[in-house]
């Protein structure tokens, strides 16, 4: 540039200016240049903000990114209750918001977004004392957004912009075609690496605390992980938790469906980071990381009939409190549903036996190939200890009492999953199994048996030939997805919306084929079970073994007649009074006979019973 | 002027007295004070008394998570915030081992040469300030707003965008915006050769900055001033070339220099960059590819940055801005210290170059050095 050609006369050039149009803008009266479109300010301003109430689960993230502490979660009346959400919402002080729009960038709902309203008007009410006008300025500078502003909006945050890790690290899975030649544990477990980086994803807003039966500190130990302290970890998942192997594997995840990531991407893998932490830390080390505290003895003795997770939890928490523990267990080894129902190839006998190990370490004896009732009294028992807790389970599996259901060919799915259980842990040498199968059912449950089946054939016929039928249709059907999925994968052929009508029998009495019908509703009005079929509409389907999977019932048996007539039934459950006692005077009860239907719930039944007994016991 | 008080009888009186040349002082640049020892007209003593304008900033840093911190340290330099989303972006980066798409590499070239322009501006509005020349500033200050229209379309804020963060910018660029950012860029083309005829071939004003203040080569070595106040005395040294960051490597421009280091050279090199930096941003605008703006980044509430320190410097309107970030490994910074542009030139170098000048020329001085009070002061 040639700065040296100056000219007194150019500054003048200036006066040309004078005619023209002023720059800035006079706000709402006339529009920008440059986005002539958008009236005000740009479309994507940071302006007040607007939250769905409905859509917001309460999370709190926006409270926790906030740099300058302006948001709140404030708990109101007036949000209504729904399942994975609190009650509490984001209430804004714009005296100390520095719109930044961070809340907007994490939260998990996609509820809360700005407007482009920025203006702030506030009116001293005229008979408003002087000294109160700071209060009322302040306060009216806190308010909970609404959707009161959406029809001006700016700010917002599609998932490709949000800053939350939205996709789950992958969890190695053995190939369909591996897995399905033994019963070696499918799922590989996370690498250190790979659980830290998949803890790094929680933002502890513990909707899943919420959500989970026995309200684990899910938060807690996630955030122990994240900081590579198992120890810390496995103290967290311990304090409600006695079974943490077990439910790494094999729970049914609540908080999973809870996790607030889940809105907008995959939830967190808590189930698999609760197994990395326990999987990570040896049995030797449990008890100088577990028991800090000496447990002080109380001198009573109280006995568990049944050793699955609803009396092993039971067992746990009432040595915790001090109790001598006897479990009374009919088979060979205490598990119950874990050990004899679900497959090894979803949960490995090593997992269960270091959760039932640590258990047995706290001094509870284990009484097994007892059967109450059979091997001892049940009244001996009673008048021996000072309480009884009953967790038998629903042991007896439930038939379809269709047309040739009793015939030779056609199991029971406890029975033929204990067989199977059995076969892994190579007790037997072989379970009883045809080239074609087909499973009644469309539970976890029926699931167990289609795919532990199509191992067995494979490892016998070296293919599979597994055919499944239940009533639900797949958007209805109790089972995970993932069950559905890799069973898929394994070969077994799903048929839905199909009910058995008669099993088919040939000459010799042996099983030839079921003849099922459409099942056109499952439940009633009322969202009671209550199958309608089409009889018409009827097919065969071949089979030379026939698996019934479509529920289990109680066996109650075993209670003396004295106290079953102190005791009340519905719907072959036993009801519990308000204090959580049976009405029977010593006998208390959890698990199944009490609330199903999963392992996490029998665990939170076990520590329900033990604090009920405690309570009563501890007068 | 002495003889006068001598023949008055008031040599005494009026020979020496101090003058505090603070915030009220409508020359002085923000929250600053320099405490003036005067003789009649002539700066005898000139001591800089930094405080006012102290928010604490390095220490807040230290109690807030990484993240969030993005949203705190724009509020560094008002004039041009977005160097402080830049640098500490890059160290956090650099710490964590973070590829920045390249995309989001040129994005954060055009954010950083608009927020240099619109510092530029506030430079030549300063000088007409300084000069009485209050036209240059109303003209700069309605012309950066057409860019500040610009920011708040692309990050929804007009001066503090927080839109730079680890891992690239927070949103791709919006349709229609590089074509306005095109005209905008065309315009203040336009503008510049206005600007020339107001200030630059305006004979008041080269003259009163002529010799004003002269910075020598040597001196600029060893009171380590930089920017266009080096390049001013004829040191070919611009951090973007010499560390290239974002995309200044992918980017062809030259560094223009000057030679004489006086209050009309700095001034003139800074109207020489202002080009440059247009022409940067029409190359970018040209170069732009197409892919992602944000590699993948850790969820920011568990946002953990592993253990080491780094110092990272980048080239501003006013100098060589540079943070040096220091992480224990947790998930929030360890410390953090700021090295403003102009920290030398105005604490230290100010106390030499301003003796024997006269005071009318200190704010004049501090609007061609650039002097920002919080590269000192925060």
């Amino acid at each position: 540039m040639n700065y040296k050609k100056k000219s007194l006369l150019g500054p003048l050039s200036s006066l040309k200016y004078l005619f023209h149009d002023p720059i800035t803008v006079r706000y709402p009266k006339e529009q920008k240049k440059t986005y002539p479109e958008h009236e005000g300010c740009s479309p994507q301003y940071r302006g007040q903000h607007t939250n769905d109430l409905e859509k917001c689960v309460g999370c709190g993230s926006c409270m926790d990114i906030c740099p300058t502490g302006a948001i709140e979660m404030v708990e109101f009346n007036d949000v209504k209750d729904k399942p994975g959400a609190t009650r509490k919402r984001p209430v804004i002080d714009y005296g100390r918001c520095c719109f930044c729009g961070f809340c907007v960038d994490v939260c998990t709902s996609s509820s809360l977004s700005m407007s482009r309203e920025y203006i702030h008007t506030f009116i001293t009410p005229l008979n408003a004392d002087s000294r109160d006008a700071g209060d009322l300025i302040s306060n009216d500078f806190v308010r909970r957004p609404d959707l009161s502003l959406t029809e001006n909006p700016g700010w917002n945050t599609p998932d490709e912009w949000s800053w939350l890790s939205l996709d789950r690290m992958v969890m190695g899975v053995m190939e369909p075609k591996e897995r399905k030649t033994s019963f070696v544990e499918m799922v590989r477990g996370y690498s250190k690496e790979e659980a830290v980086r998949e803890a790094q994803r929680c933002v502890a807003c513990g909707l899943c605390k919420e959500a989970c039966p026995i309200h684990m500190d899910i938060p807690e130990y996630i955030d122990a992980i994240w900081k590579d302290d198992i120890e810390e970890s496995v103290k967290q998942i311990y304090k409600t938790n006695p079974l943490p192997e077990v439910c790494g594997r094999v729970c049914t995840h609540k908080c999973e469906t809870a996790c607030s990531i889940g809105l907008r991407g995959d939830p967190l893998a808590i189930r698999w980071l609760k197994r990395y932490a326990v999987d990570s830390l040896p049995l030797e080390k449990y008890k100088s990381v577990l028991l800090n505290n000496a447990i002080k003895p109380v001198n009573k003795r109280v006995a568990v009939i049944g050793g699955g997770p609803a009396g092993l939890s039971a067992a746990f928490f009432l040595s915790l409190m001090g109790y001598k523990i006897t479990i009374f267990e009919a088979d060979e080894k205490v598990g119950g549903i874990m050990r004899y129902g679900i497959p090894a190839y979803r949960l490995p006998d090593s997992a269960l036996d270091k959760d039932i190990d640590f258990i047995k370490s706290l001094g509870v004896e284990i009484k097994t190939n007892t059967r109450v009732g059979k091997e001892i009294e049940f009244n001996k028992i009673k008048s021996e200890y000072d309480a009884v807790i009953l967790s038998t389970g629903f042991n007896l599996g439930r038939s379809t009492r269709i047309p040739g259901s009793q015939s030779k060919g056609v199991v029971q799915a406890l029975d033929f999953l204990s067989d199977t259980r059995d076969f892994a842990a190579k007790k037997i040498k072989e379970v009883e199994i045809t080239e074609k199968i087909l499973v009644i059912g469309g539970g976890n449950v029926a699931f167990d048996c289609s795919r532990s089946a199509a191992r067995l054939q494979m490892m016998k016929f070296g293919k599979v030939n597994v055919t499944q039928i239940c009533l639900e249709t797949l958007d209805i059907i109790p089972a995970d997805k993932a069950e559905v999925d890799e069973s898929a994968e394994e070969g077994v052929v799903l048929i839905c919306g199909r009910g058995p009508k008669q099993v088919m029998i040939d000459e010799n009495g042996k099983v030839k084929g079921l003849d099922h019908m459409k099942c056109n509703s499952v439940f009633d009005e009322n969202m009671n079970f209550n199958p309608k079929f089409n009889e018409e509409d009827k097919a065969i389907c071949e089979a030379t073994m026939i698996i019934e999977a479509i529920g289990q019932a109680p066996d109650y048996s075993y209670i003396s007649d004295d106290v079953k007539s102190k005791m009340k039934f519905e719907r072959g459950k036993i009801v519990l009074d308000k204090n959580n006692e049976t009405g029977a005077e010593k006998i208390y009860a959890a698990g199944d006979i009490v609330k199903g239907p999963d392992i996490v719930n029998a665990i939170a039944d076990g520590l329900r019973s033990a604090i009920a007994l405690d309570k009563k016991l501890n007068k | 002027m002495s003889e006068i008080l001598t023949f008055m009888g008031m040599e005494d009186q009026y020979k020496k007295y101090e003058l505090f040349f603070g915030p009220n002082h409508p020359g002085m640049h923000g929250n600053f004070s320099y405490i003036i020892t005067v003789e009649g007209h002539t700066i005898k003593k000139i001591d800089p008394d930094a405080g006012l304008l102290h928010r604490g900033f390095e220490k807040l840093v230290e109690q807030r998570l990484w993240m969030q911190n993005i949203s705190l340290i724009p509020r560094i330099c008002v004039p041009e915030p977005d160097i402080n989303e830049a640098i500490y972006s890059i160290a956090v980066e650099k710490l964590m081992g973070v590829e920045v798409p390249e995309r989001a590499q040129y994005i954060r070239t055009i954010i950083l040469e608009m927020a240099r322009i619109g510092a530029f501006l506030f430079g030549f509005g300063g000088i007409g300030g300084a000069t009485g020349l209050y036209t240059a500033s109303y003209w700069t200050f309605a012309d950066r707003d057409y860019l500040l229209d610009l920011f708040e379309w692309l990050t929804g804020a007009r001066i503090y965008h927080m839109f730079i963060l680890p891992g690239g910018v927070r949103r791709d660029i919006p349709n229609g915006w590089l074509e306005k950012l095109s005209e905008t860029v065309d315009y203040l083309q336009k503008r510049l050769y206005e600007y020339d005829r107001l200030i630059y071939n305006n004979p008041l004003i080269v003259k009163r900055l002529e010799n004003l203040g002269p910075v020598t080569q040597e001196d600029a070595m060893k009171y380590g001033i930089t920017g266009p106040n080096i390049r001013a005395t004829g040191i070919k040294y611009d951090t973007r070339k010499a560390v290239p960051y974002a995309a200044y490597d992918k980017i062809d421009f030259e560094v223009p220099v000057q030679t004489a280091g006086d209050g009309l050279a700095r001034a003139v090199q800074k109207r020489e960059e202002f080009q440059v930096s247009l022409d940067i941003i029409k190359k970018a605008i040209q170069q732009m590819p197409e892919g992602s703006v944000r590699a993948k980044m850790p969820n920011p509430l568990k946002f953990r940055v592993p253990k080491g320190d780094v110092y990272v410097k980048l080239e501003t309107a006013h100098g060589e801005h540079a943070y040096y970030i220091v992480s224990n490994g947790s998930d929030k910074p360890y410390r953090m210290a700021v090295r403003g542009g102009s920290f030398t030139a105005g604490l230290v170098y100010a106390q030499k170059a301003l003796v024997g000048m006269r005071i009318e020329d200190v704010a004049l001085w501090m609007a061609t050095m650039d002097i920002c009070p919080p590269d000192f002061d925060r």
